[in-house]
């Protein structure tokens, strides 16, 4: 299966190399790098390439690309979704993916990657069993392995993997018993020039922190659970439950985790929380356009819509532009990709915030075909856009009574605006 | 990083400043500046000891660094020190020497060695997580040497108590297999034995180790193919995949096509004996996978969309687009291979994917692959009900700034056009607009696309040729202008006038164009001096001197060529009264194709069908059997629906008894959301198994009882040999001897027999050491119907003692691992001199071991064996040319074994060749046109590798012998037993 692991930094350097059968040597790479040479955005390196004697199957995540070598026939899936947990593990760990702190915890990395897969087939992937095998880093630890000359590395014999429910670990205590759960859900959407939806669906996952003691057995239902279309879950919920009685029972790994995710049916109405008017234009003669967009609250169901944010990818012949904003602030970046990221903050119904100005063309470029497309991003707490609501948690196998929570979340998925 | 304990050190070495030895380490890895501190003798001599866990983590980590092993500063110098410390209590430290250990052993072989022993006593340890780290770290050091070891570790580790120990035994199997092959026999049968445990720990780890062994023993499967439906749900993700991704292949040998009424070819409908019912295993599968659907890991979803792709019946397929649509909200990855596995489904089950259209939507913040992608999926989807706003959509995409993705949607708006007939006018005349767009690629990749749509209804579109034509004074891209020049050639009689004005222009600018645009300003030269020729003869033969000096090759000779036939003159033959219907013939419209059409024939969801290409490793999908196999062998044993039968009322609730045998909580086996006719299903499975019992118990007796195969019931018995079958060479002297004194019976050819060739016999026991009982077999070359995995061997008994042999029957089969024997009938009675054939089947496994048994008559036992020549392990398989050539292209570099060799004289010419090549091998002939070459395909009995072998002859009886096949050892056998056979 997997052959071996190579991180990538954006600039083509390899900082971290793992085997697991037959070393493979790094010039292996080469095809990969040549490929990321040609490629004009690092997500446009193809995931998949052939060498003559191996496959390259990367991810790019975090800035950084996952590439792992296989040699033979593998669901090229199996790997893909494997480098993202792989990723997943050192966000988990230590709390962000990047260059500089793979760099800083290599060797428990190394001992990470030895534990997540053997010979090349997935061994320990879940955070619990893992978490228990090699502890992760806090400060209070390194003080006090420090002073006890303790390592990072449980030295009692982990249990996790042998048990039949391999997500949880055994013997957990805890003296507040506390469950909360984020229903979060995002907005994709396509507007076209006139405001109309072209496309829009939501997409919804119920994220869980659960601190409980012992072996608790949850079973948590919904108000209407009719309205979700389609589910994908934890592999501790019962599906057969779910199937039969449409409610969630599941004995929860412990800590953070994604209990769901679901997808509300496109068919009833996608309520958009906001709308925008928008005309850029470019002059025919003369090298300059305008630009003048508005953003207003449309079906937020009385709430307040926060975090707005407005972001236009300008065509590459912009030279410079001049722009006012009668809310927040607008920043202008002129690398790659010319973007404009307007930031507004909280949305007024009274007073709606404007931005326009004037974009200037390179000399002599000539007017650009496409109109650039606006991306937005919102967010309005305590609110599921699409309606779901979470009825009663109850808990089942131990004795206590735990702190439960609910907290709703709606956010702009891939809100798109064509002009 | 790393923290230290100061104070044990400072009291084991007293005056020496650990902190000062510390830093000096950090530094030196931190640095990279590894050489002071491997000279340094104070470092050296305190690494020796490596009392400290601190040392350890610091010098492994520093020599697991890839920085360093990129700098040449290899640090398996250290090997002895670093791996004395193998027995160390501190696990970080242990743990890293195992990471040292497993990634430097290959380089110290004879060090590595010293290791093993701590290991061996891990393998004791009353500890399973112990026992399970020792095993897993031994058969990960790739020495040779410790092979036998490991093979002990593994076989005791398969039997372990602790589940855990045998998932790491699983593991270990492929480890063994890649470090000596030559294993492959005693890892079946450890193989065999986990795939018969019932936890779910294990069940993924041993078909993954299936998988890389032997893939092709399908047969172990059986007994165990519905505990594995019933476990998968439990078992962790990764093995769900693999599981899944074989059971596929398993239920594509031994279920019927549930769409076989649906299709209309006239082969089936011709076969159509009885309705069609679905195996209830095969509905178990279905059943089983399906909630998985809702896997949070997308490797599943697509696994399980895969399985239902390949084997649900049609009308159950489209619950897996829900499913897909889902997983392309995640990584772009995950959407780049969902999408290439929805492009190629679209094309055949396109109506799934109809209410989901939107989703393929492009967004311009999508990566160009994802767009020309999703590109792809709306074209395939596009039909008469959503094509215009499938087109609406289109034209957005136009306007974007990727120009790579306008091109592409160039291309898939003349696919939809040419595929929908009612939108033909209206995308024509949207890519006309879009020749005066401001970007010369989008202009150029237009013109392309409408020439291909212009050349299926050129009649009613001459003012766009002529458009067109005014195109070439902008128009620069040579493949564009190309296209232009190409359509006002072929269609000029629509343009009289404008025609050879373009022409005048072109044969100026001759000499700066392309070549593929000079090519064509000829082509349209010659063709309009065919239709008009008063108005550019002069024009035609000054672009034909302009090219008859011109730097290309290519293009001088076609100017050549063209005046030869074009211009008249008295040496110019019979085919210049043909030009015009040369030149301007009907040319069929080209036809715009997916390029996933028929990616389908790789299993969806592999690496293969994204590459479009046989993956290393691959297993072919097979194709649904014509008639199903025998559904009991999947039967259980007794012992086991013991177990379950009393764990549910057989009255209530028949279903679930055979079903959720593992009846831990989570197994969502949803026997409650039954179908309707679950309940006669699974009685009748019930059925089987209670009767499977009964069969158990006396196995033999109804072995002895089966029906005769129907390719024994129309051979007489009879003897098939005659004088000249023999192979007088290969045969000792005195046997020749005894033919001679004792002649043959009377010549009978059997009723079915091979094509060409005569059957070559072979004696198996003779006359004298069988007191009168004379054997002899052959390989019939006939398909052993019981069992198609198996070759037919023919034997034929005499009797030639004076009184009767009676029941003579098979015994004791002493065979090789993995193979298997189907023994003939009992004969009860053999009179004295009488001769009788029957047919037993044996499956060699695709190799030339020989097969030992015992010939039991009422009064003795006889030892045989029958050792097969490599060209009887196979069967002929009929393809095409065109597949050959496919075929024998993918199986290139180790699987090609090619020999050159001298013809015997009598063995000149290609009927005697292929002769001689079909009495060495079983195969059958491929048709192929030249006289020179002569082709033979077939594949291996038991795993049905491809064979491919050609013989070209030259002049003088010189040929070469070229054999692919993917088993090199069969190769190489075949290569020799030809040679042999052609040359002798």
């Amino acid at each position: 299966m997997i052959n071996s692991l190579f991180l990538i930094n954006p600039s083509g350097e390899i900082f971290l190399e793992k085997h697991w059968k037959s070393v493979v040597s790094r010039s292996v790479c080469d095809y990969f790098l040549e490929a990321k040479e040609k490629a004009l955005e690092p997500e446009d390196v193809p995931p998949v390439i052939h060498t003559p004697h191996h496959y390259l199957i990367s991810i790019y995540r975090d800035k950084l690309f996952f590439l792992s070598v296989i040699q033979t026939e593998v669901p090229p899936l199996f790997v893909i979704e494997f480098l993202h947990r792989v990723a997943e593990m050192i966000q988990d760990y230590f709390g962000e993916c990047s260059e500089t702190v793979v760099k800083d915890h290599m060797v428990m990395v190394y001992e990470l990657l030895e534990e997540m897969l053997d010979n090349g087939f997935p061994l320990a992937t879940e955070s619990n069993v893992l978490k228990e095998m090699i502890r992760p880093p806090t400060i209070l630890r390194s003080v006090v392995n420090t002073l006890t000359g303790t390592s990072n590395v449980g030295d009692t014999l982990l249990t996790g993997q042998l048990s039949t429910i391999p997500w949880r670990r055994a013997g957990v205590r805890y003296t507040n018993n506390e469950a909360y759960f984020d229903v979060v859900e995002e907005i994709d959407a396509i507007l076209d020039q006139s405001g109309t939806t072209v496309f829009a669906e939501i997409q919804g996952v119920v994220e869980a922190c659960v601190k409980l003691s012992g072996m608790p057995d949850l079973t948590l239902s919904f108000m209407n659970p009719r309205l979700l279309d389609d589910v994908s879950f934890h592999p501790c919920v019962r599906y057969k439950l779910w199937e039969s009685e449409r409610v969630l029972s599941f004995i929860p790994p412990d800590g953070n985790f994604t209990l769901m995710t679901y997808h509300v049916n496109a068919q009833n109405l996608v309520a958009i929380p906001v709308y925008v008017k928008q005309s850029i234009s470019f002059f025919e003669c003369g090298s300059d356009g305008r630009l003048d967009v508005t953003v207003g609250p449309k079906q937020t169901m009385g709430k307040t819509v926060e975090g707005v944010m407005v972001t236009v990818h300008l065509p590459k012949t912009i030279l410079s532009i001049n722009l006012t904003a009668t809310q927040g602030s607008y920043t202008y970046d002129n690398g790659t990709k010319v973007t404009t990221l307007w930031d507004i903050g909280k949305l007024n119904p009274q007073k709606l915030p404007n931005l326009r100005g004037s974009l200037s063309l390179q000399a002599g470029a000539p007017k650009p075909e496409e109109n650039p497309s606006l991306n937005i991003d919102l967010k309005i707490q305590q609110l599921a856009i699409s309606g779901l609501k979470v009825n009663r948690l109850d808990m089942f196998g131990e004795k206590y009574k735990p702190f439960k929570g609910v907290k709703y979340i709606t956010k702009a998925g891939k809100f798109q605006v064509r002009t | 990083s790393c923290v230290h304990n100061d104070e044990v050190i400072s009291q084991q070495r007293g005056n020496v400043t650990m902190k000062l030895l510390r830093e000096q380490a950090t530094v030196c890895c931190y640095a990279f500046e590894c050489s002071s501190f491997l000279t340094n003798p104070i470092t050296y001599g305190y690494m020796d000891g490596f009392d400290s866990a601190v040392q350890c983590v610091t010098v492994l980590y520093w020599v697991c660094d890839p920085q360093m092993i990129a700098r040449g500063k290899n640090a398996s110098d250290l090997f002895p020190a670093v791996v004395k410390n193998v027995a160390c209590k501190n696990i970080e430290v242990k743990k890293l020497v195992y990471v040292y250990l497993v990634r430097y052993a290959e380089e110290q072989q004879d060090l590595a060695l010293l290791s093993i022993s701590t290991f061996q006593r891990g393998l004791k340890d009353p500890n399973q997580l112990i026992r399970a780290s020792a095993l897993r770290v031994l058969s990960s050091i790739r020495v040779t040497i410790i092979v036998p070891i490991m093979m002990l570790a593994i076989k005791e580790a398969a039997s372990d108590m602790s589940p855990y120990v045998r998932k790491t035994a699983a593991h270990a199997i492929p480890k063994l297999y890649s470090l000596d092959p030559e294993q492959k026999d005693c890892l079946i049968e450890v193989i065999e034995k986990l795939l018969a445990d019932k936890t779910t720990l294990v069940a993924g780890s041993v078909v993954m180790a299936f998988e890389e062994v032997c893939p092709e023993r399908i047969d172990l499967i059986h007994k165990n193919y519905r505990k594995l439906c019933n476990l998968l749900i439990d078992v962790e993700e990764w093995g769900q995949v693999v599981i899944i991704n074989m059971l596929t292949r398993y239920a594509r040998t031994q279920f019927l096509n549930p769409n076989m009424n649906v299709s209309t070819t006239e082969a089936t409908a011709i076969v159509k004996r009885k309705p069609y019912v679905m195996d209830p295993d095969h509905r178990l599968l279905l059943r089983n996978t399906k909630p998985l659907l809702q896997s949070r890991n997308a490797a599943v979803v697509m696994a399980v969309a895969q399985l239902y792709f390949h084997l649900a019946p049609k009308a159950e397929v489209g619950v897996i687009a829900k499913a897909l649509v889902r997983l392309m909200r995640s990584h772009s990855e995950v959407q780049y291979v969902v999408l290439q596995n929805v492009a190629t489904m679209s094309i055949k089950r396109r109506g799934m994917f109809e209410p989901y259209l939107k989703s393929f939507y492009i967004r311009s913040t999508d990566p160009t692959q994802i767009k020309v992608l999703k590109l792809e999926v709306l074209t395939n989807l596009a039909n008469e009900t959503n094509i215009s706003t499938i087109l609406r959509e289109f034209q957005t995409y136009i306007k974007s700034n990727d120009k790579d993705f306008v091109a592409a949607t160039i291309q898939a708006i003349g696919r939809c056009a040419t595929n929908i007939g009612e939108v033909r006018d209206t995308c024509l005349n949207g890519l006309v607009q879009l020749l005066s767009n401001r970007d010369e690629l989008v202009v150029a990749e237009s013109v392309v696309v409408i020439k291909k749509l212009l050349q299926m209804q050129p009649e009613q579109h001459s003012d766009i040729i002529k458009h067109m034509a005014k195109l070439t004074d902008n128009i620069q891209v040579p493949m564009a202008r190309a296209s232009i020049l190409w359509l006002i050639g072929e269609y000029c009689e629509h343009v009289p006038k404008i025609a050879p004005d373009v022409l005048r222009k072109m044969a100026k600018t001759f000499t700066n164009e392309e070549d593929i645009v000079k090519l064509q300003i000829i082509n349209l030269a010659a063709k309009l001096y065919l239709t008009n020729s008063k108005q550019t003869k002069l024009l035609t033969q000054y672009v034909l001197n302009l090219a008859k000096y011109d730097q290309n090759y290519d293009i001088r000779d076609r100017a050549r060529f063209i005046r030869q036939l074009i211009v008249p003159t008295d040496k110019s033959g019979a085919l210049s009264k043909y030009a015009k219907k040369l030149f301007l013939a009907l040319k069929p419209a080209p036809v715009l194709e997916s390029p996933f059409k028929d990616r389908d024939h790789f299993q969806l969801g592999s690496l293969s069908h994204l590459l479009n290409a046989k993956a290393g490793g691959y297993q072919v999908l097979p194709d649904w059997p014509e008639a199903a196999p025998d559904p009991s062998v999947r039967n259980v044993e007794v012992k086991e629906s013991v177990q379950t039968y009393p764990l549910h009322p057989p009255a209530s609730d028949t279903a679930s008894g055979s079903e959720s045998g593992s009846g831990s909580e989570e197994s969502g086996s949803g026997s409650e959301s039954e179908e309707s006719n679950e309940e006669s299903e699974s009685a009748s499975e019930e059925d089987e198994e209670e009767e499977g019992k009964k069969k158990k118990k006396n196995v033999e007796k109804i072995k002895a009882r089966k029906p005769v195969p129907e390719s024994e019931s129309d051979s007489q018995p009879n003897t098939i040999a005659s004088v000249q079958v023999f192979d007088t060479i290969c045969k000792p002297a005195w046997l020749y001897m005894q033919f001679l004194l004792n002649p043959p019976l009377p010549v009978s050819v059997p009723q079915t027999i091979i094509p060409s060739g005569n059957l070559k016999t072979y004696e198996l026991l003779h006359r004298i050491t069988g007191e009168g009982l004379s054997v002899e077999y052959c390989f019939s070359r006939q398909p052993f119907s019981p069992d198609p995995h198996m070759v037919a061997v023919k034997i034929q008994f005499t009797n030639s003692a004076t009184s009767e042999a009676k029941s003579l029957h098979v015994e004791d089969a002493k065979l090789q691992s993995g193979m298997r024997i189907k023994e003939f009938p009992e004969i009860e009675v053999l009179p004295a001199g009488e001769t009788i054939s029957v047919v037993m089947g044996i499956d060699f496994c695709d190799s030339t071991q020989a097969a030992n048994f015992q010939l039991c008559t009422h009064t003795r036992k006889f030892f045989v064996s029958i050792q097969p020549p490599v060209g009887e392990l196979m069967m002929p398989i009929f393809m095409t040319e065109n597949e050959f050539k496919k075929e024998q292209g993918q199986l290139m570099g180790m699987n090609e074994i090619t020999e050159k060799l001298t013809l015997e004289e009598k063995c000149q010419g290609e009927h005697a060749v292929v002769q001689r090549v079909t009495t060495a091998a079983n195969l059958s002939r491929v048709p192929c046109g030249s006289d020179k070459e002569c082709r033979f395909a077939g594949k291996t009995v038991t795993s049905g590798s491809l064979v491919l072998v050609s013989v070209v002859t030259k002049e003088d009886g010189a040929a070469q012998l070229t054999v692919n096949c993917e088993k090199m050892v069969i190769g190489t056998m075949l290569v020799k037993d030809i040679h042999q056979a052609l040359t002798q």
